[in-house]
């Protein structure tokens, strides 16, 4: 059962509902065919730390521990730099520094709001339902603590996107971690290792985004549909076919305007989240110390949590290191393209989304289900019906609401990973019409198979993939965060000079 | 020191109207004409990574375009013995007319009406509108 791994294990309850029953036989003969050569990789990225089963009590996925232990060596590195430098980050997000003579290009806001959009999914509502779930409401302090680590992470991994991204005569850029890898380590003669790590990157990139950010996200909102709608039971093949018309729309025929509803109402959504689970504290505002003092008590001596206060860390540093993608190298993609002067204020700017994504929006969700006390061990109740059950609880229409964000976030997520998808593409294949349009015409093929399909073994292949990406990211930037070092006191040089400075 | 009109034009036909206008005005005063041209741009909307990527080339196709409207009119203008000159702006309209205005110091605005009559027109008002209520110089609308 490798599931309750994967993704925090948020598709469990709703894929055996919703997927079991339309297993047919020629899913289960792909799945057998397949399991027994996927099964080895995926159990190798999820297994546990050697030894982390006799010294805690339970097993620690070693990918989680490389995740957090990266983002805390960047925040040694920089010096804390996440709280150090927030209020210079807000300042540029703003727009104090943006020169008027630039108006029109693409501004640190677009950069960060699109960027988020692609983290802010399921994960902030299912996701969390299933760390409290299984590590109780102490896993809520981990996940905070890992989230403020991986604003480090994003802003090392930022700063290089932009600075090593190629810029075509045209005016369109190409940025990522597979530019950086390559070009970077090629500066201090190991091209052959930084071109290895790129292109195992890239693989490893178009997986994740055939999977964890095509097939899972289909998957899951067709769960969210069925529930709600049944005419759709059973018929996820429709769902999927009118879902991949959507994305192909958008993707292949460039009609921006199905996006920008999206990215339009993804924002509003993530607000109307937020300010019912805020409204929701506030209605509770009694409960409120109560459910803090859970949260710290639960973090280091958990009652009903299996593993204890090490099973409440692992929960909550896996739900972390998962929702953000802090070290994954995703976002350093969509970052790469924005109109800056110095690759830092981008790394500034970065540091924002584990914040938003992780110390803000997931905590709100745990918050919201410690307060009302939703959480009851061993009930069963996990994943997005627990967030579900906790909004219920005071608001009872809020069901249609989740299915609605569900469906919506899963749609901006696919279409965020489309791009860092169709860019590894690119950076394998080279770029061209055709050469793209294979890519996207596949991606839009494996919606349909995501949400009519239960190829379980798949699912669980391409959301490794995901995790795989991070092996060859995070190798990349310890070699070479001395480059960012450099290019940080070279910004700061240029601050305190005038050369860069602050326009409002 | 001659009078500045600012003009709005982007090579509509009520743009055009307005231009007629200020350039029969700015025959009799000696104004100069200040033509420009505003690029609806806001820093917050929400583009896809697609639109980030082609965001910088675009931009210089639009530029590129506007100024293909432009220019022809300047050079029309200087070519009669009008002074002319232009600019080509990325925001929002109402906004930067008053800016333009205040920055030379101009002696009126001078805009084209669509004569739209839709009702987003109403409720939202139109450049017209907003410059009526905010500009800090006198403004002609144009019929």
């Amino acid at each position: 059962m490798l599931k309750p791994l994967v993704w925090g294990g948020l598709g469990l309850p709703l894929m055996t509902t919703a997927a079991l029953a339309q297993e047919g036989s020629i899913d289960q003969a792909i799945s057998d065919a397949i399991a027994p050569i996927i099964n080895p990789f995926v159990g190798f990225i999820f297994s546990p730390m050697p030894g982390s089963e006799a010294l805690l009590g339970t097993g620690f996925p070693w990918i989680v521990l490389w995740l957090v232990v990266a983002a805390s060596v960047f925040t040694l590195y920089f010096g804390f730099i996440q709280f150090r430098g927030v209020r210079h980050s807000i300042q540029l997000v703003r727009g104090d520094y943006l020169d008027p003579n630039d108006a029109g290009e693409v501004t640190p806001f677009q950069a960060l709001a699109t960027a988020l959009s692609g983290t802010v999914g399921l994960g902030n509502i299912a996701g969390v339902g299933v760390a409290v779930y299984l590590g109780g409401p102490g896993a809520t302090f981990w996940m905070i603590l890992a989230g403020l680590l991986g604003m480090a992470s994003k802003f090392t991994e930022c700063i290089l996107g932009v600075r090593y991204r190629n810029e075509y005569k045209d005016g369109t850029v190409s940025g990522g971690p597979m530019y950086y890898l390559s070009k970077g380590l090629a500066e201090d003669g190991k091209a052959a290792l930084g071109k290895f790590l790129a292109v195992f990157f890239a693989i490893c990139c178009i997986g994740g985004a055939l999977g964890g950010g095509n097939m899972f996200q289909a998957n899951q909102s067709y769960s969210q549909i069925a529930s709600l709608i049944p005419f759709f039971e059973g018929k996820g093949w429709l769902f999927g076919l009118i879902m991949a018309a959507i994305v192909a729309v958008v993707i292949i025929g460039g009609i921006k305007s199905i996006a920008k509803v999206t990215e339009k109402i993804v924002p509003f959504m993530a607000v109307l989240y937020v300010g019912s689970a805020l409204l929701i504290i506030i209605l509770n505002i009694g409960a409120l110390p109560e459910a803090i003092s859970a949260i710290i008590s639960g973090a280091f001596a958990p009652a009903a949590v299996a593993g204890g206060a090490v099973g409440a860390l692992i929960q909550g540093f896996k739900r972390a290191a998962f929702s953000n993608e802090a070290g994954i190298g995703s976002a350093s993609i969509a970052h790469s393209a924005v109109q800056t002067k110095h690759p830092v204020t981008e790394g500034y700017v970065a540091l924002l989304e584990p914040f938003i994504d992780t110390v803000v929006i997931c905590t709100m969700t745990s918050l919201v289900i410690t307060i009302t006390g939703a959480w009851v061990p061993d009930s069963g109740v996990t994943g997005i019906a627990l967030t579900s059950k906790a909004f219920t609880s005071q608001f009872s229409f809020f069901g249609i609401v989740l299915a609605l964000a569900a469906v919506l976030f899963a749609f901006s997520t696919m279409i965020s990973w489309s791009y860092y998808g169709l860019k590894s593409w690119t950076y394998l294949f080279g770029e061209g019409a055709a050469k793209e349009m294979v890519f996207k015409i596949i991606f839009c093929i494996f919606v349909v198979i995501g949400s009519s399909m239960s190829l379980g073994p798949v699912i669980d292949f391409s959301d490794a993939m995901i995790f795989t990406m991070a092996i060859a990211n995070v190798i990349g930037l310890y070699m070479l965060m001395p480059k960012v070092k450099a290019l940080l006191s070279d910004y700061h040089a240029k601050l305190a000079s005038g050369e860069i400075k602050k326009i409002k | 020191m001659s009078d500045v009109y600012i003009v709005g034009y982007d090579g509509t036909d009520a743009s055009k109207r307005a231009l007629d206008y200020a350039r029969a005005r700015a025959r009799r005063s000696g104004a100069n004409l200040h033509l420009l041209m505003v690029l609806e741009w806001s820093p917050y909307s929400f583009l896809t990574p697609q639109e980030l990527e082609e965001r910088h080339k675009r931009r210089s196709e639009e530029i590129a375009r506007a100024e293909a409207l432009i220019d022809p009119q300047v050079k029309a203008l200087a070519d009669e013995g009008l002074k002319a000159s232009r600019e080509v702006r990325y925001g929002h309209a109402a906004e930067l007319f008053c800016e333009v205005a205040e920055a030379k110091k101009a002696a009126q605005i001078v805009i084209g009406r669509t004569g739209s009559t839709s009702l987003a027109q109403r409720i939202l008002g139109g450049l017209a509108m907003s410059l009526v209520q905010a500009a800090p110089v006198p403004v002609t609308v144009v019929p």
